[in-house]
């Protein structure tokens, strides 16, 4: 494939595929000028972001405010299952969990959905039917987007044909780090279109993009290609969901909506496992974001041990006293 | 030649709590005097958070402990004698200065900690053969029960015997494989200060022994109440507290150690008794003959 540098020079005789929202509809006619506007993105402060990100983990979250915050996190919990080993036999009993994750207390909330591998979909569908809580697959060659375009698509049209409502994909960051910026941008529309009407989230794997910067133009990108979620990380690679990146991702999506209308929701993934973590996160939202993505609809967890831990402090708020690992189910 | 002109190096002590030393949680100290009123040294005390951290800590550290042989796990005790010896000096003047004994007495008090640590160190490859063994059954079975360690332990210490008290409560629930939360004597915390050190610096994984220098009256609801501790020992319990902290234990099923209604002389042998409350007995019946 070649690439031209000229900003004008269109490939083809037809423009690049599916022009994004306006203001940014001309964006995307050709390579360079899509660099050219990604490049052109405002800078990110990393050392800023990063002291904004330890004061806003400095925010005490005590009582009633700290019981809304675990009940309101449980139910933005994506409880995922994403090992080889996984069988449907687990993804029954994630699923019940799912339902009920505390079955001590009634009370206590859903969560979003349950994410799986695709061909475990059908699983999770049946387990889950007429409980409204989603059932997310990944595919397009999870979690290193290793594979032809053609494989990628088959992967997320037989997740959605096995039940997925929600697809994680993950972007080809090898096309990212070398610039090819169009090539990631149109394997995200080509994805969306196969998703067919199932929520699109798109996962950047931040821990492979090494710079702030490029995360904010990741994220752009996902955006302008119509993904419904951006989320960070496939948590198998370390570093994930940090607060820095998580603070980045806020502040696109918040400008994207500013600058287009169109609200587009936000994932972290991998490394959230306590309570104190998911709880900075929702006041990063708040702060950065505003109210309106404190919301399963627009925000969520993608988290396995994290349920866990917010059941304990859950327990701890109700009983007064503290709760132990003996009184939640392993996985 | 420095002289008496050297400045005195101020001490504040902080909690051993998962093989480091880190302040109270809640950046709270307190003053710690000798006996004659004089002041010693700063220590941390520790908040009921610190104490939660404390039990995260033993959990993820037991699997290890109560996993190693029972051969290992007297090396190991054996080794932490060991250095308590190297430290003996200082331990005489803690204890001395702490408790207001004569150096003569204070030295004895010592000897028999470290002689009490390397006799627990002794049992730990011998409780299986004392408290399980085969069971004589009416069937076709091989029956056999041994002793397992029951898990987490929050141990309120003696309030006066500082380093004897302490080694003879702690010790024995080493030995028996299950790790510690303990709760020093609020006023003679120092010599458990340096026990801290010791461990710190021989073989024990770190979250094995977790010591918080505080108020027994203030943390020891919160451990007798938390869900993830097995067992409690209320040898150190405030005065008139003990049933309330036992009836709080009952909720989650704890095993309970009753404190003596005063403090017992230390220097008795103790036999089994402070090892056996914290074991529990697996039987094993295997099918033979057939």
């Amino acid at each position: 494939m070649t690439h031209v540098l000229e900003p004008d020079a269109l490939p083809g005789a037809t423009p690049a595929v599916h022009a994004p929202l306006p203001p940014y509809d001309d964006v995307t006619r050709s390579d360079a000028a899509f660099r050219a506007f990604l490049h052109g993105l405002p800078g990110v402060d990393q050392v800023g972001a990063e002291a904004r990100a330890a004061q806003l983990g400095t925010r005490s979250i005590k009582t009633t405010s700290k019981a809304w915050a675990i009940d309101t996190a449980i139910s933005m919990v994506d409880l995922t299952t994403l090992e080889g080993a996984d069988t449907p036999g687990k993804v029954r009993s994630l699923a019940a969990k799912a339902r009920q994750p505390d079955p001590s207390d009634p009370s206590c909330p859903q969560v979003a959905a349950v994410c799986v591998y695709g061909d475990l979909a059908g699983a999770a569908r049946e387990a889950l039917a007429g409980t409204g809580i989603h059932v997310a697959a990944v595919a397009t060659a999870f979690p290193s987007g290793r594979a032809s375009r053609a494989v990628k698509i088959a992967d997320v049209r037989d997740a959605v044909e096995n039940g997925a409502d929600e697809i994680d994909m993950v972007i080809d960051r090898g096309a990212f780090l070398t610039g090819r910026y169009l090539d990631v941008y149109e394997e995200i529309v080509a994805v969306k279109e196969a998703c067919e009407g199932a929520h699109l989230k798109v996962i950047l794997e931040t821990g492979e993009l090494k710079t702030l910067d490029n995360v904010r133009r990741a994220s752009w990108i996902a955006m302008l290609a119509g993904g419904d979620f951006i989320k960070t990380s496939t948590g198998k690679i370390s570093p994930a969901a940090t607060l820095p990146v998580g603070l980045v991702m806020l502040e696109a999506v918040r400008d994207f909506r500013i600058a287009t209308g169109r609200q587009v929701g936000f994932k972290p993934a991998g490394g959230i496992r306590t309570t104190k973590d998911a709880v900075k996160h929702l006041v990063m939202i708040n702060e950065t974001a505003g109210p309106d993505w404190l919301d399963p609809d627009w925000f969520r967890f993608g988290a396995s041990s994290l349920l866990n831990d917010l059941l304990l402090q859950r327990q701890k708020l109700r009983t007064g006293h503290y709760s132990g690992p003996d009184y939640v189910t392993v996985d | 030649m420095i002289g008496n002109d050297r400045l005195a190096v101020r001490k504040t002590y902080k909690l051993y709590v998962n093989g480091a030393f880190p302040r109270s949680e809640s950046g709270r100290t307190y003053e710690v005097t000798d006996a004659k009123g004089h002041f010693l040294a700063n220590v941390s005390r520790a908040s009921r958070k610190d104490a939660r951290d404390a039990v995260v800590a033993a959990r993820a550290a037991f699997p290890k402990w109560s996993g190693a042989t029972a051969y290992n796990r007297g090396q190991v005790l054996y080794r932490v004698a060991e250095v308590m010896e190297g430290r003996h000096v200082q331990f005489c003047e803690e204890v001395a200065a702490g408790e207001g004994l004569s150096s003569s007495r204070a030295r004895a008090a010592v000897d028999a900690a470290i002689d009490r640590w390397v006799w627990y160190a002794g049992w730990t490859d011998k409780l299986a053969s004392v408290l399980g063994g085969a069971n004589p059954v009416a069937g076709p079975y091989f029956d056999f029960s041994l002793p397992e360690p029951t898990g987490v332990v929050a141990v309120l210490a003696p309030q006066q015997s500082s380093l004897l008290g302490l080694v003879s409560v702690l010790a024995p629930v080493l030995a028996t494989g299950c790790t510690a939360v303990v709760v020093t004597s609020e006023q003679r915390p120092i010599p458990a200060v340096t026990l801290g050190e010791v461990l710190a610096t021989s073989d024990v994984p770190g979250g094995v022994v977790n010591l918080l220098t505080g108020d027994a009256e203030e943390l020891g609801p919160w451990l007798a109440e938390h869900a993830d501790v097995d067992a409690v020992d209320l040898t150190g319990a405030p005065a008139g507290r003990a049933m309330e902290f036992e009836r709080e234990a009952a909720g989650t099923i704890k095993r309970v150690v009753r404190p003596p209604v005063t403090e017992p002389d230390w220097t008795a042998d103790p036999g089994l008794s402070r090892m056996t409350p914290f074991l529990e007995t697996k039987t094993v019946w295997h099918p033979m003959g057939v």
